[in-house]
């Protein structure tokens, strides 16, 4: 394998910019390029290099730039920023503080991204290349020791030591129901049937997850390196990538990453000149959540519609074309180089007793440091919440954390010191999922969140079976009643009879975990359920039925922002004296509220509403 | 049909299967049109039931002409709880149309989508593939006029 890391070296310097979706969108592209021209216009091209890395994490605070090799972490750099950047830190040889990290509540900045609270708890396994290397280039990959698993398994492991090291390890599937990775290369190596096809399921539908884009787009190697282990182990000579068509960037670094294997000979045939041929073709998904389940998602990759079907025959029997398929998701493929590379005991070391290794949580909604974070499992909520995620912005109180996305539920406050793993987080009503950790503040409204969960699933459900179809829509329906101020104390009671049968009856994993965003909050919330139905009253202020906006005559001095942006005239009074809402009028649409100038802030939201 | 053969042809080498064809129609047109797909059907002896089923199943695909400009509202959690439905009600409004729809002159199409993945910029609305991350009711005001300011010179 030819080594690059000279080539690393040959640079005084390197700023690396991070080219995720998050960053991109607040144009790091465009700070990249002006970077690029302030460092030849003061003539430092050969001593400086400006990378486009994937995602850094920290998505909150991007456009992030690294400067190594002291890993200085600058933050929310614009174009306008980029000759001070250059001044101070590559010509004067001294850290840019404008452009420093400053915590919440703090005065001082954080030079170096190790001693940042969101960098610090983390531990890197699958995100081990973000932000150091260039997606798009094979060779800083192989530099950082890529590819050395597979040329291990090829040149000293049989495929059977390779899946007994893998069930060694403890790795379990990272897409959220958590079979053991080797039990399932296993049963799908001794099927009986040729060829055998291996997958790697990236049509991450969760809402608020978006670990495996963020892989992908980061560090698409280690994917295909995974893949390539698992195919040899398996025995599969063709594998598929199934890739969300709302993921634009990861498709394209995928297609680079894939065309780059090739060219150097680690896809194809003859793999490192053994005997070993694998090949892989993406497959774009086409916006549909139940693909994400593997009976589905086979279909779709078959060209049918995605609908999913009764299991067994499991897919490691009869799967995608009527032969022994092994689907696993990005993040347990890009676990796998690192297992073959550090050994079994070292992964099982890290973890709980039944979950080992690491596990990637998107850290998003109401959240100081919003981000994609990896922590070793058995670590608690409240550690990521306030230690990494710095907590609740605005001074509000933390009311729940919603985890698995749609299929997950809501945990409340009393359980914030629960040791995340597989099985705790099922033992509270929800579950892991593929990770998606949305933090819900005082201003949340529980009854709204399950109605908005529930509404998904009832519009993904793909129909098939009558249990999911009918009964999520009956329960959209009761909460919808509910919400509008309609809800009968009954309600609660026929929530949770059909929230548990629909659990028991429906055919695949989105019926059967669809009603636990509702009954987790029955459970935790039930408060708000009933002062929603009993009282009319909804105690975040969200249900928009519930609710009144008035103006506050102490507070309100006349300045007319209001009254010029409401949409259908509700708001009158005479300029420099108090405004008023006609309430008749007033359709709820909240844009007085949020064009009240701050320091007025004389708009409230009462409940119940007043008409 | 030059075009469509083409992709038609890469479906016979089996390249592509039915839902990448559909999706390779959609980048050429925009929208999926009767005619093509009938043509597609006929050519290839694939049910036309068959082709309508992927064409509904799967949101991605739209059967009537979309806008010169799309404009997708995420929906996602991180989106809904930090306030996308006020942003959407806002758009709806604003351009008179529903989500899915298209406006009478063919200017705009609003769409809303399940989850983009950049839930740091939450609430995102992308116009023609580009982001506006944490959006509000006034950014959507100010983002309209911009495009229509534009619409103006051209």
């Amino acid at each position: 394998m030819p080594k690059k890391k000279e080539k690393i070296k040959g640079y005084r310097l390197d700023l690396l910019i991070c080219a995720g979706t998050g960053c991109v969108s607040n144009r790091s592209f465009i700070v990249k390029e002006a970077l690029e021209k302030e460092i030849c216009r003061r003539g430092l091209q050969d001593e400086v290099r400006v990378i486009a890395t994937g995602c850094q994490g920290f998505c909150e605070r991007g456009p992030i730039v690294i400067a190594q090799p002291d890993a200085i972490f600058y933050q929310r750099v614009t174009e306008k920023d980029v000759p001070y950047l250059v001044e101070e830190h590559l010509i004067k040889g001294r850290p840019a503080k404008k452009l420093m990290y400053v915590p919440e509540k703090e005065a001082l900045p954080i030079p170096k991204m190790s001693d940042i609270g969101f960098f610090k708890h983390q531990r890197l396994i699958v995100l081990r290349n973000r932000g150091r290397l260039d997606p798009e280039n094979i060779e800083e990959y192989i530099a950082f020791d890529g590819y050395q698993a597979l040329q291990k398994v090829l040149t000293s492991m049989s495929p059977e030591q390779v899946i007994t090291e893998i069930k060694k390890s403890g790795l379990r599937g990272r897409g959220g129901a958590g079979f053991l990775t080797g039990l399932k290369w296993e049963l799908c190596r001794s099927a009986a049937e040729h060829p055998k096809y291996i997958i790697c399921n990236g049509d991450e539908g969760d809402p608020g997850a978006f670990m495996d884009r963020s892989v992908l787009e980061a560090d698409p190697h280690s994917v295909i390196e995974g893949m390539l282990i698992g195919a040899y182990a398996i025995g599969a000579q063709k594998g598929f990538i199934y890739v969300r068509k709302e993921y634009p960037l990861a498709v394209k670094r995928i297609h680079i990453a894939l065309k780059q294997a090739i060219d150097y000979g680690l896809l194809g045939n003859n793999i490192l000149g053994t005997e070993f041929n694998f090949f892989i073709d993406v497959v774009q998904g086409a916006g549909a959540f139940v693909c994400g389940e593997e009976t589905a998602l086979m279909a779709a990759i078959e060209g049918r519609v995605g609908r999913p079907r009764t299991r067994p025959p499991y897919p490691v029997e009869k799967g995608l074309w009527g032969k022994p398929t092994n689907i696993n998701n990005v993040e347990t493929w890009a676990n796998v180089p690192v297992i073959i590379m550090r050994g079994a005991d070292w992964f099982s070391s890290i973890g709980t007793e039944k979950s080992k290794g690491t596990k990637i949580f998107s850290l998003v909604g109401k959240i100081n440091n919003t981000g994609l974070v990896e922590v070793p499992m058995g670590i608690s909520l409240r550690e990521i919440i306030y230690d990494i995620g710095g907590g609740i912005p605005n001074n509000k109180e933390f009311k729940a954390v919603q985890t698995g996305g749609p299929s997950g539920g809501c945990i409340p406050k009393e359980h914030l010191d629960l040791p995340i793993d597989y099985e705790s987080l099922s033992a509270v009503g929800s579950m892991m999922g593929s990770g998606g950790m949305i933090v819900m503040d005082e201003d949340t409204c529980m009854v709204d969140v399950a109605r908005y969960f529930l509404n998904f699933t009832q519009q993904e459900s793909c129909g098939k079976c009558v249990p999911c179809r009918l009964g999520t829509k009956q329960m959209v329906e009761i909460l919808n009643r509910i919400v509008e101020g309609n809800g009968k104390e009954e309600d609660i009671d026929l929530l949770e009879t059909i929230g548990k049968n629909v659990k028991l009856a429906s055919l695949c994993g989105l019926g059967q975990t669809a009603p636990n965003p509702v009954l987790t909050t029955i459970r935790y919330f039930k408060n708000e359920y009933i002062a929603h139905i009993k009282e009319k009253r909804c105690p975040a202020l969200v249900c928009k039925a519930l609710i009144s906006y008035v103006i506050d005559p102490e507070l309100c001095t006349g300045c007319v922002a209001c009254a010029k942006n409401c949409p259908t005239k509700a708001i009158t009074g005479e300029p420099k004296k108090v405004y008023k809402i006609d309430q008749q009028k007033c359709i709820k649409c909240g844009i007085c509220l949020t064009v009240c100038p701050p320091k007025f802030n004389a708009i409230k939201k009462v409940s119940p509403a007043l008409v | 049909m030059q075009i469509i053969d083409k992709i038609i042809k890469r479906f016979k080498e089996k390249e592509i299967d039915l839902i990448q064809l559909l999706h390779e129609i959609q980048n050429e047109y925009n929208y999926l049109p009767q005619d093509v797909l009938e043509y597609v059907s006929r050519t290839l002896h694939i049910p036309f039931s068959k082709i309508y089923s992927i064409a509904t199943f799967f949101t991605a695909f739209s059967l009537t002409p979309r806008g010169k400009h799309v404009c997708t509202v995420c929906m996602g959690t991180a989106c809904h709880v930090r306030g996308a439905p006020g942003v959407l009600s806002r758009l709806e409004e604003r351009l008179g149309i529903k989500a899915g729809e298209t406006t009478k002159d063919k200017q705009f199409t609003l769409e809303s989508v399940n989850c983009l993945g950049a839930c740091a910029l939450a609430p995102i609305v992308v116009i023609d593939g580009e982001y506006h991350g944490q959006t509000t009711v006034n950014k959507v005001d100010k983002l309209l006029e911009k495009y229509a300011k534009e619409e103006r010179e051209d």
